[in-house]
């Protein structure tokens, strides 16, 4: 007999984040194109508060680490559970609040940064009331996703889940402490740090958001998802036992490695340095235990599109987890701190790895929550060249302007007094200014073809009744 | 769960059949690399600065007030330039939440760090005492643009005022936005005495004085003044002698 997992599960409350994901993967890589622009030029700012760059600019990451990427997070910590728990949601009602209250905090992004409304602390603009509510629903998020593993029917709890909790738990510290401020108007307040001990806690919370946020909980994804896609079990057990408990400890310590040869005292930008450089190899140990999964079984990259996404994506993983130990060594962090080359290295980890990690998940659960083939396969191989190409343009113009900055910052002629004015490096920026934009168009350009993709395969589904048909068959055992 | 018969073989085992166990275990080793990290910077005399030297803080902080006003209108400044650090004045705090509100340390540093090229564009690199009334800390991660920390006193008032309304007018590769908004809104000199008092709970030392007299020296001033203002303390409160060495 035809069975179904539609009733055994909730697939409702990942079907709205999944969708959600693919638009807000849109709107922030919108926001990120015209901020680019700007750049490029600056006439684009047009003397508007609202859309000028300051204020736009945490906008967009707001809109891509929050949004894109915790809506993907939600979707897929919220199936994964399920799925290797074997049990539903141990709350409905908590997972419906926590969409909701999700997107009231990205709507509420919205209304506030472009009128200023900002903490002014990296990543976590966000003022106080927002705060709240973002502590809130993590929390209903965490405490949903903890209580289904308490309730699960299997015995052990896959590695996915570990990854997950560990970002989970990580945040709630980060969130909390890092916010921390004294209010002094309804969207204006202080934060309770000043000074060293604020940088040290803000580059703590901006290192983890990337370390937590943006990998743990997507090798969360990359440990369910490239398994799931390749048709056969993880490569290593005890890799990812490494990988996990090494990231766990390690990553932890990196933040400081943002504030070397500042007014930070030495001792913690080198131990952040040191822990940095230490952490290439359970980076690498989880890449390779993705890659190789496909062991075997390599010419399923030939067809398989959604495959690539994910395989790909552990390429930039594996690329950015050296870049960004490299970037730590003191001499390296002399040239590239302040420079291009710092968003360069973020966005081979967030387009390469993260987006392309998200896309590839997303891909995949499409095809199982509208029990339907994707509307076309070609366009997700178009939206693979598309984001490959796009993101290569970009670091390698943030790579040579960044590069170029530093190198143009410390030159000295044969006089011995600065060989250029600060102007003069800015001057020098504009080509890969314009080169960065044209990179992120490509990529967001795949975005729409996705989004177009995604809203096809959902009508297709309505038309063929096939969510409506898999609904009405009887539960999986 | 039935499997619960046999014995876990491991503790990594244990931990995978036992949620509580696995939170716990993760919660206490996510915690140590921050606590190693940023508790000693609370305690850790020799992370300020002026801990080793006092000369580099003002000494009558929160006891006399910074800058008042006299029967005449006139403002009366008890500090003047290299006296040392002290808490910004009300108007200058209006400037660093303009400052803050329009994204400016998404751009501009204001951290300058011990090498020789950045002595001679920027000045003498950045001490931590010199950003210890700074909540939350404005030392940025981008130069988009160049280093703030002490382009206090480098341009004239009018200069920055131009360049803030249209900064391709006087600088033509500039990629800065323009802000000419910041001309046409007035300080709030009620908000701003609250803005000090929350900043004096978490430690900033005003004296009532310096509270009190925020809606008088805001008055009739522009969001655009105020941003001024803050620009043109940055980096000139303390003196800093290049004999002295004040980190190691």
């Amino acid at each position: 007999m035809q069975t179904s997992l539609e009733q055994k599960y909730n697939l409702d409350i990942v079907r709205w984040f999944t969708i959600m994901a693919v638009v807000y993967l849109v709107v922030g890589a919108s926001v990120g194109v015209y901020i680019a622009s700007e750049l490029a030029w600056p006439f684009l700012n047009f003397d508007s508060p609202y859309i000028s760059f300051g204020r736009l600019r945490p906008l967009h990451t707001n809109a891509v680490i929050f949004a894109f990427g915790g809506c993907t997070l939600m979707a897929t910590a919220f199936y994964t559970v399920q799925r290797t728990c074997g049990v539903r949601l141990w709350s409905d009602r908590m997972a419906r609040f926590t969409f909701w209250g999700w997107n009231a905090v990205i709507v509420l992004a919205v209304l506030t940064l472009p009128f200023g409304l900002t903490q002014s602390k990296e990543y976590a603009e966000l003022e106080w009331p927002i705060d709240i509510l973002i502590a809130v629903v993590w929390l209903s998020f965490t405490i949903n996703f903890i209580m289904t593993i308490a309730i699960r029917k299997s015995s052990h709890i896959y590695v996915s889940n570990w990854f997950f909790l560990g970002m989970m738990i990580m945040i709630v510290y980060l969130h909390v402490v890092n916010s921390l401020a004294i209010p002094v108007g309804l969207f204006k307040s202080y934060s309770i740090f000043s000074g060293v001990q604020d940088a040290m806690i803000q580059w703590w919370w901006g290192h983890n958001a990337v370390g937590f946020y943006l990998t743990a909980g997507f090798l969360g994804i990359m440990y369910y998802f490239v398994p799931k896609q390749a048709g056969r079990p993880i490569y290593s057990y005890r890799l990812s036992v490494i990988h996990f408990w090494a990231l766990m400890f390690g990553y932890v310590w990196l933040g400081a490695h943002h504030l070397q040869y500042t007014a930070l005292p030495d001792w913690t930008g080198s131990l952040g340095a040191a822990v940095s450089i230490a952490m290439i190899i359970p980076s690498w140990g989880g890449a390779v235990n993705g890659m190789m999964t496909l062991s075997g079984a390599w010419d399923r990259l030939r067809t398989d599109y959604v495959l690539r996404f994910l395989i790909i994506a552990l390429a930039f993983y594996a690329m950015s987890t050296f870049e960004g130990p490299v970037m730590a060594l003191k001499t390296v962090n002399a040239l590239s701190h302040y420079t291009d080359w710092t968003i360069g290295h973020v966005h081979s980890g967030a387009l390469g790895w993260v987006a392309g990690v998200s896309i590839g998940s997303i891909y995949h659960l499409m095809t199982r929550l509208y029990h339907t083939e994707m509307f076309s396969e070609r366009l997700i191989n178009f939206h693979f060249w598309t984001a490959t190409i796009g993101t290569v343009i970009y670091i390698v113009a943030m790579w040579v302007s960044g590069i170029m900055q530093g190198l143009m910052w410390r030159a000295y002629d044969e006089y011995g007094t600065l060989a250029y004015t600060f102007v003069e490096s800015v001057d020098a920026m504009h080509p890969y200014y314009a080169m960065r934009a044209i990179g992120g168009m490509i990529f967001l350009l795949g975005a729409v073809v996705m989004l177009f993709n995604v809203l096809m395969t959902v009508r297709k589904s309505v038309v063929e009744g096939s969510l409506a048909k898999a609904r009405a068959l009887p539960a999986v055992a | 769960m039935s499997e619960k018969k046999t014995k876990p073989k491991s503790f990594q085992e244990w931990l995978e059949i036992n949620i509580w166990g696995l939170l716990i275990v993760t919660a206490l080793v996510l915690s140590v690399g921050g606590l190693v990290e940023i508790v000693p910077l609370f305690f850790m005399k020799n992370t300020m600065e002026h801990n080793q030297f006092p000369e580099i803080v003002w000494e009558k902080a929160g006891k006399e007030p910074i800058v008042a006003i006299d029967q005449a209108g006139k403002e009366q400044w008890n500090w003047k330039p290299g006296d040392g650090v002290r808490p910004y004045t009300a108007v200058e705090l209006a400037g660093r939440d303009v400052y803050q509100r329009e994204g400016c340390y998404l751009c501009h540093s204001q951290m300058i760090r011990p090498f020789r090229d950045e002595k001679e564009r920027y000045g003498h690199y950045s001490l931590a005492s010199e950003s210890m009334f700074d909540h939350p800390f404005q030392w940025g991660s981008k130069r988009t643009g160049p280093d703030l920390a002490r382009v206090g006193g480098k341009y004239s008032d009018e200069w920055q005022r131009q360049h803030l309304r249209a900064p391709r007018a006087l600088v033509p590769e500039s990629v800065m936005p323009g802000y000419p908004w910041l001309e046409e809104s007035y300080l709030n000199g009620k908000k701003l005495s609250r803005h000090m008092k929350g900043l004096r709970v978490v430690g900033t030392p005003y004296s009532d004085a310096d509270i009190e007299a925020a809606p008088a020296l805001a008055e009739g001033k522009t969001e655009m003044d105020a941003l001024v203002a803050y620009l043109q303390v940055l980096g000139t409160m303390v003196a800093l002698d290049d004999a002295k060495a004040y980190r190691e």
